[in-house]
């Protein structure tokens, strides 16, 4: 053993040591150098007070947008510009405040939120007694008690428990949403550990490696002094570590643990960094777009710049007499002249990037993604949850979607296994009383067909009866009853239940109860079966070589009471049969691929006697393998490889997993929105396949194109790609007069591994006719897939030619990497764990949701934030465009302009806007193709909306020009001046804008009305206030009755008007033109419906009260 | 802005379910109200050729007789315009324009005769009117002092940096200051009639009345309250150096002196295009029976101080009578009944549209 540790010391910085209690090792061992570790404290928030303004304002003003506008500001501050600093520098205070507030806010609960975990209470043992303390100051080392229901204060090694056996239940539900019990182990040579003193006189040294993130993998070694012997090392793995965050259920107390990872090291604190952030289309092309406004910005600031100095060239036009520079102005160089006024250009027409638009998109897709978690119909019953947003940036994306690739098992089937059948060398065993859950009493429910049990025959069935109830890692349950005396299994009563991370397991150790033969427990590794003739057997648990789904099976080591060393396994056929040496291997194998083409979950089973030679042998490897502290992993893999071998066939079973609800209906309706479906599953391609045809994923009518290993076994790669090419695109050719042919491809792992092998002749070819052949088709299934290549499959989509969006669904551990790489990735709150949705941008709770949320959710926020940034963009030009002729407006207009008056409407709209109602888009999944490619947000469509913006400009200022050129407008002769003309032009503009939305409203609920009517409400009652008084504090009194005065003039209102109607009949003529001639699906739809819907809530409302009574 | 905060928010959430007793499951079953399950009812209108067809309609034969109306009292409207800014070696006032100087104590006068095709039968308003005179640059807009303006004592002894470089002059602060101020029009116009017999009439010209009813009482003001005597009040303070009077010698008047002198404030409120009028005189009908300006030959007599030839301005005298709709405007008439006819002329084009387009949508929608 000591040699073992030797290995370990290759990389000791990568690893630490931690002195049990703080107690010096005996002399002899490494000297005692006690490391600094951090305490306990939890610290989540991220400003402290001293440092909330500067730390806050330096993040906001990372921000590109902020930046811009605090260059602006400041330029408004130094040099001399025609409006004054504070409308460029309210809006910009305004925003940096709100976001202070809101960030300061959350930070301060935060705090609060710290402060009350770092301050409860633990028990701490020194000096062989209980101390109460506060959490965060628990140090590295120190020895926890921790008592039923209460929740780990960091990460603990397990040394002992009040249980006898040495374990302890916890549930990880805050970890990761797992709810079922897990056992963890104590350290076997400290589980006798009962009291306080005991504990603390153990003399031990802890050896890990440096925290990581991982939940489920730890590595490290405790090394125990023992009467100044040799120390013992034993290794410690993710069943000796307790985590932060799980609680401790169903067991008294646990004594004496050992903190090794504290504060922010703790497991769970490194988990919930922030990860990389996702940018979605929409928000792109605005990119796009503000960068061509920025270009127009500064083209117009140059070329006002040149026109004005050639248009003062003549001194009197630069300088009449009624107009004279001050002295120091004239004393500047001409040069440094032109630059300050290319600046004050600059920032006269800065307004084109307007910054409350980034305001108004983050507060829409803050607020809107609240809706999604609001959706009654997106809630579970069954689960007591509804759909979770965990990112608002992707609102949008989710109605851009073109490529969606879903996990198998758990996503579009229900992952609720049901045993159907096994057979044992070739004859089907079914067990007709088939009652979910419920366990039937153990005789005579075995109905067998063709059985006439031999010897031979008689020994396997044992076997494999056997070898499914002992090959698991199912834990039973004991249900307490009322009075609290616990009842065994064995009294024929049904108050236990089985639990386990996969499901499959406990369909088939249910399966086997059914069966006769009962899994009892798991005591003092002995594991104890009930069999058909109610006689109790044991079997001691030597080792369990766990599964992974790289080997895809496990195995267990047993000896059974005769003596016999035993190694059980089971696993999938194809990682089976290479192993198997004997057993009726073809008429299993027949079996298997009639189950799976039916659709089930078919396991092998197997096993291999061990000589005792060969089990010392076998342990020897393992143990070596488990107290490595470097690569475990792969030594545990080449010592199962080493071990599993030479099997015996025994025979294989078969569970069904049932679909989803309504998962047919749902890949139908993705299908009609133009959607490809991908199924991407690490099962095998029959029962893969079946669940396609099953979920309606492949029709019949489907012709299915097979891209297999077993197909480049007999052709080479090559070939079979380009035969495929050549049917798809002879296809393609037809497709124009009849499209009643579609393809699915089936492709597995090992060819796509293949295809996408890079430093091969004409690879980039391959990949190239691969994606062509996918392009082609409606439906791929790729099969055998391993978890990462999900995320290379996704990858590959997303970096191909047109750049698709995709969406990656799925529930399991193994879908987060293809969750990660997708544009939107959506979790499945399932039984297989919460990493999926953990991980996830949005997480519903089952599949069937995934349709309302793309083509009802998705399509609404994509028509509201398309409608948004178009409207910001014109709505800002148009202004622009009037202002830039003239410092028209009052600086209270300018800044009100963004901030107020207009931002509400637009707003508003974009959270409740329905252009076709909820009903409709599901009925016709075909209107999510009219936004498909981000068809709002195009260049001929921004082109539209700028045109529309420049001819209004164009209406306003040239129309008041002509309106007012050289004439009165009141009743007694008296003269407007230019403020007046300002006012005017902009009441005109902030009426045409507020009614141009009010025009593009499908939706008007009471709210639109209120706001929008509001909003010019509002406009009118500020410009009445605003000039109806001197204003004490400011030094200009221009405003002062000038709205008063225009409105007194009758041909000021005819001219408002006029210019309203004006500028807003294009848009109206485009509108019902493009309706008329041409109407696209969705306007169809909303021309289909009746002006006033009928609201259905109310139904809707009693069947749900009606429901709620039922419960 | 607060993406950033939302991972945050994120983690808070975390870690409050992971202190002692938390992970119990809820059930957060959202609320089924209308808003959040966004059905609230709804009026949903669209835009089609036969929902905006009668809007059309309706928008057209609302506008054409407006243009109309407009168009008729706009033509209706007698004006006369005079330019007599002496740019020809033939105008009378040639030698005004040409003779100009800053610092001549002679006033120059010249008489430029007209006739009057058409009596002006009800008032007449008389205007001054300058050309490429440039009052909307934005350094001249903002070159005064509003508080100055509005009696402020302290503002009138410090005026505003804003009125750079026409704040001080001299060393003593200038009254009113600024660039508006300091250019203030000064001709003097005068008209007279020159009735057949060859007598010549003065018409009287009343100054009252031309500036906006609350520049005049709330937003000028003169400094020292109520005190007659100006002079004292605006001690210590220089005139504009343009001016040749100091503001408080505008005029005899002192409910027009100082800064409450009508002409003053009109020439304060700035133009908004660089060719523009200002209200001068009013001429206000006596009798009903005869009218306000018959037809005839008339002089015009101008004290020609104003200079504009450096800018290659133009100064007009305009004379013209109002309606309720104000002056002289054909453009707005003509703008109703073009926006009128081409609303009808659209509502015609959609009425076929709809009955092409229409019949064959519904046929697709039965088929559907």
């Amino acid at each position: 053993i000591q040699c073992e540790v030797c290995v370990g010391e290759e990389n000791w910085v990568d690893s630490r040591t931690i002195y049990i209690g703080h107690k010096e090792p005996p002399p002899g061992a490494e000297a005692y150098i006690p490391q600094r570790y951090p305490d306990n404290r939890i610290v989540s928030s991220k400003y402290t007070f001293w440092n909330f303004i500067p730390k806050n304002l330096f993040e906001q003003f990372r921000r590109i947008a902020n930046f811009y506008f605090l260059v602006i500001f400041l330029v408004q501050l130094i040099i001399d510009t025609p409006t004054s600093p504070v409308t460029s520098g309210l809006p910009l205070f305004f925003v940096i405040t709100v976001t202070a507030i809101k960030q300061g806010y959350e930070d301060w609960l935060r705090h609060k939120a710290d402060c009350s975990i770092n301050e409860c209470p633990v028990d701490v043992v020194q000096q062989g007694k209980v101390v109460r303390t506060q959490s965060h100051k628990l140090r590295v080392g120190d020895v926890v008690m921790v008592r039923e229901d209460e929740t780990f204060p960091c990460d603990l090694i397990f040394l002992s428990s009040s249980r006898h056996d040495g374990t302890c239940y916890v549930t990880t539900a805050s970890l990761d949403g797992e709810s079922s019990h897990k056992t963890y182990y104590a350290v076997p040579d400290t589980m006798a550990f009962t009291t306080e003193q005991e504990v603390d006189s153990l003399h031990a040294t802890i050896e890990c490696e440096q925290p990581q993130p991982d939940l489920y993998k730890f590595v490290g070694r405790i090394n125990i002094y023992k009467d100044r012997e040799e120390p013992v090392a034993r290794p410690l793995g993710a069943e000796n570590l307790l985590l932060r965050g799980a609680t401790l259920k169903n067991t008294q107390h646990i004594y004496g643990t050992v903190a090794i990872y504290t504060g922010m090291e703790t497991k769970m604190a490194l988990n919930y960094q922030s990860k990389s952030q996702k940018r979605s289309a929409v928000e792109k092309s605005m990119n796009a777009f503000l960068i061509v406004y920025l270009c127009i910005l500064i083209s117009k600031a140059v070329i006002n710049t040149v026109l004005k100095y050639a248009w003062q060239w003549s001194p009197d036009r630069d300088e009449p007499w009624y107009n004279h520079r001050t002295e120091i102005e004239r004393q500047r160089h001409v040069v440094i002249r032109a630059f300050t006024d290319f600046l004050a250009f600059m920032v006269l027409f800065n307004y084109i990037i307007p910054v409350s638009m980034y305001v108004t998109v983050e507060m829409q897709k803050f607020l809107g993604s609240y809706f999604i978690a609001w959706d009654e119909e997106m809630f579970d019953e069954e689960l007591g949850e509804g759909a979770q947003v965990n990112t608002s940036d992707l609102n949008e994306e989710l109605g851009q979607v073109e490529y969606v690739f879903t996990d198998k098992t758990g996503t579009l089937t229900e992952n609720n296994m049901e045993f159907i059948e096994c057979c044992v060398d070739g004859n089907v065993y079914i067990p007709h009383a088939i009652c979910n859950g419920q366990i039937l009493s153990a005789a005579s429910s075995i109905d067998m067909i063709d059985s006439s049990p031999g010897g031979y025959r008689r020994e396997h069935e044992d076997l494999f009866f056997r070898a499914l109830c002992l090959c698991h890692t199912v834990q039973v349950k004991e249900e307490e009853t009322v009075d609290g005396i616990k009842r065994g299994i064995h009294q024929g009563r049904p108050t236990s239940f089985y639990i386990s991370s996969s499901p499959d397991e406990v369909a088939l150790v249910e399966g086997m109860k059914r069966l006769g033969y009962t899994y009892l427990r798991l005591k003092d590794s002995y594991m104890e079966i009930l069999n058909k003739d109610d006689e109790i057997e044991r079997f001691e648990l030597l080792h369990v070589l766990n599964f992974d789904s790289v080997r895809r099976r496990m195995s267990v080591i047993v000896k059974s009471s005769s003596g016999e060393y035993l190694l059980f396994c089971k696993g999938a056929d194809s990682s089976i049969f290479p192993r198997v040496v004997s057993g009726k291997v073809e008429q299993v194998k027949a079996r298997v691929e009639q189950n799976a083409v039916e659709g089930l979950r078919t396991l092998c089973v197997a096993y291999r006697r061990l000589s005792p030679s060969e089990y010392e042998e076998a342990c020897h490897l393992l143990t070596k393998a488990k107290l490595a502290l470097q690569d475990r992993e792969q030594r545990l893999a080449q010592a199962y490889d080493i071990i599993e071998r030479d099997f015996v066939l025994l025979g294989a079973t078969a569970v069904e997993d049932r679909l989803q609800e309504k998962a047919a209906d749902t890949i139908e309706s993705l299908h009609k929105a133009g959607m490809k479906v991908w199924v991407l599953t690490g099962d095998k391609m029959e029962t893969a396949a079946a669940t396609c045809y099953a979920s309606k994923l492949f029709r019949r009518s489907t012709q299915i194109l097979e891209l297999t290993k077993k197909r480049t076994e007999e052709q080479s790669l090559h070939d079979v790609l380009f035969e495929l090419s050549r049917t798809v695109l002879r296809q393609h050719c037809f497709s124009c007069s009849f499209d009643c042919l579609d393809f699915g491809l089936i492709i597995d792992g090992a060819t796509l591994s293949a295809i996408l092998k890079p430093n091969q002749e004409g690879s980039g070819n391959y990949r190239e006719i691969f994606l062509e052949i996918c392009r082609n088709c409606s439906a791929v299934l790729c099969c055998r897939m391993a978890p990462l290549q999900k995320a290379q499959v996704v990858k590959l989509i997303k970096a191909s030619k047109e750049h698709p969006i995709t969406l990656a669904i799925g529930d399991g551990a193994n879908d987060v990497s293809m969750i990660l790489e997708a544009h939107v990735g959506i979790g499945i709150m399932g039984k297989e764990g919460r990493q999926a949705a953990r991980n996830s941008d949005y997480a519903i709770p089952k599949f069937k949701h995934l349709k309302k949320m793309l083509l009802v959710h998705g399509h609404y926020y994509y028509i509201r934030i398309a409608e948004l940034v178009q409207y910001f963009f014109y709505k800002v030009l148009e202004e622009q465009l009037v202002y830039s002729t003239l410092p028209l407006y009052d600086t209270a207009y300018l800044t009100l302009y963004n901030i107020s008056f207009t931002s509400l409407p637009i707003l508003l709209y974009s959270l409740v806007e329905q252009h076709v109602t909820m009903e409709t888009l599901k009925r016709e999944p075909s209107l999510y193709r009219d936004i498909a490619k981000n068809s709002l947000l195009r260049w001929p469509v921004f082109l539209y909306w700028t045109c529309l913006g420049v001819f209004d400009a164009v209406v306003f200022f040239f129309g008041a020009y002509f309106l007012f050129d050289n004439t009165t407008f009141t009743s007694n002769g008296q003269m407007f001046g230019n403020w007046t003309f300002g006012t005017l032009v902009f009441t005109v503009l902030v009426f045409t804008v507020t009614l141009k939305l009010a025009l593009d409203t499908h939706h008007w609920t009471w709210i639109n009305h209120f706001v929008i009517w509001g909003s010019l409400l509002f406009y009118v009652i500020f410009s009445l206030l605003w000039g109806g008084i001197i204003w004490p504090f400011l030094n200009y009194q221009r405003m002062y009755y000038v709205f008063m005065q225009m409105l007194s003039s009758g041909p000021a209102w005819l001219s408002i008007i006029l210019l309203i109607t004006v500028s807003l009949l294009p848009d109206v003529i485009k509108k019902v033109l493009c309706r008329a001639i041409c109407p696209t699906a969705t306007e169809r739809a909303q021309s289909n419906r009746p002006c006033l819907t009928v609201e259905p809530s109310t139904i809707f409302m009693l069947s749900q009260s009606s429901s709620r009574m039922s419960f | 802005m607060m993406a950033s905060s939302y991972n945050a928010k994120d983690e808070d959430g975390h870690i409050t379910v992971s202190g002692p007793g938390g992970g119990t499951l809820k059930n957060k079953k959202p609320d089924n109200t209308a808003f959040k399950q966004q059905r609230l009812p709804a009026w949903q209108p669209i835009l089609t050729a036969g929902t905006v067809l009668p809007a059309f309609f309706i928008i057209g034969l609302i506008f054409i007789p407006i243009g109309i109306g407009l168009y008729v009292t706009s033509n209706n409207i007698k004006e006369l315009e005079i330019d007599y800014t002496g740019v020809d070696m033939s105008s009378p006032c040639f030698n005004c324009s040409q003779n100009f100087s800053w610092n001549s104590t002679r006033p120059c006068t010249c008489t430029i005769p007209f006739y009057l095709e058409q009596a002006f039968e009800s008032n007449v308003f008389m205007y001054y009117g300058l050309s490429n005179f440039y009052q909307n640059h934005r350094r001249y807009v903002k070159s005064r002092d509003d508080s100055q303006l509005n009696g402020d004592i302290e503002a009138l002894l410090n005026p505003s940096k804003e009125c750079e470089p026409y704040a001080r002059n001299e060393n003593k602060p200038i009254a009113p200051c600024g660039a508006i101020a300091n250019s203030m029009f000064n001709d003097t116009l005068e008209l007279f009639y020159i009735d057949p017999n060859g007598t010549k009439i003065q018409i009287p010209l009343m100054k009252k009345g031309i500036a906006w009813w609350t520049d005049k009482h709330v937003k000028f003001r003169n400094p020292g309250g109520n005190n007659p005597n100006l002079t004292a009040v605006f001690q210590g303070t220089t005139k504009p150096v343009n001016w040749r009077k100091p503001v408080y010698e505008l005029d005899t008047d002192s409910e027009n002196n100082g800064f409450i002198n009508e002409d003053f404030i009109v020439w304060m409120r700035t133009a908004a295009l660089p060719t523009f009028r200002k209200l001068y005189r009013i001429i206000q009908k006596k009798n009903s029976m005869i009218p306000t300006l018959p037809r005839g030959n008339y002089t015009l007599e101008v004290v020609y101080n104003y200079p504009v030839g450096s800018f290659e301005g133009r100064k007009r005298m305009i004379l013209s009578t109002i309606s309720w709709m104000g002056g002289k405007n054909p453009f707005l008439g003509i703008a109703y009944i073009t926006v009128g006819s081409i609303c009808f002329f659209l509502g015609v084009v959609l009425l076929i549209i709809h009955h092409k387009y229409g019949n064959r949508n519904n046929s697709a929608d039965i088929t559907n």
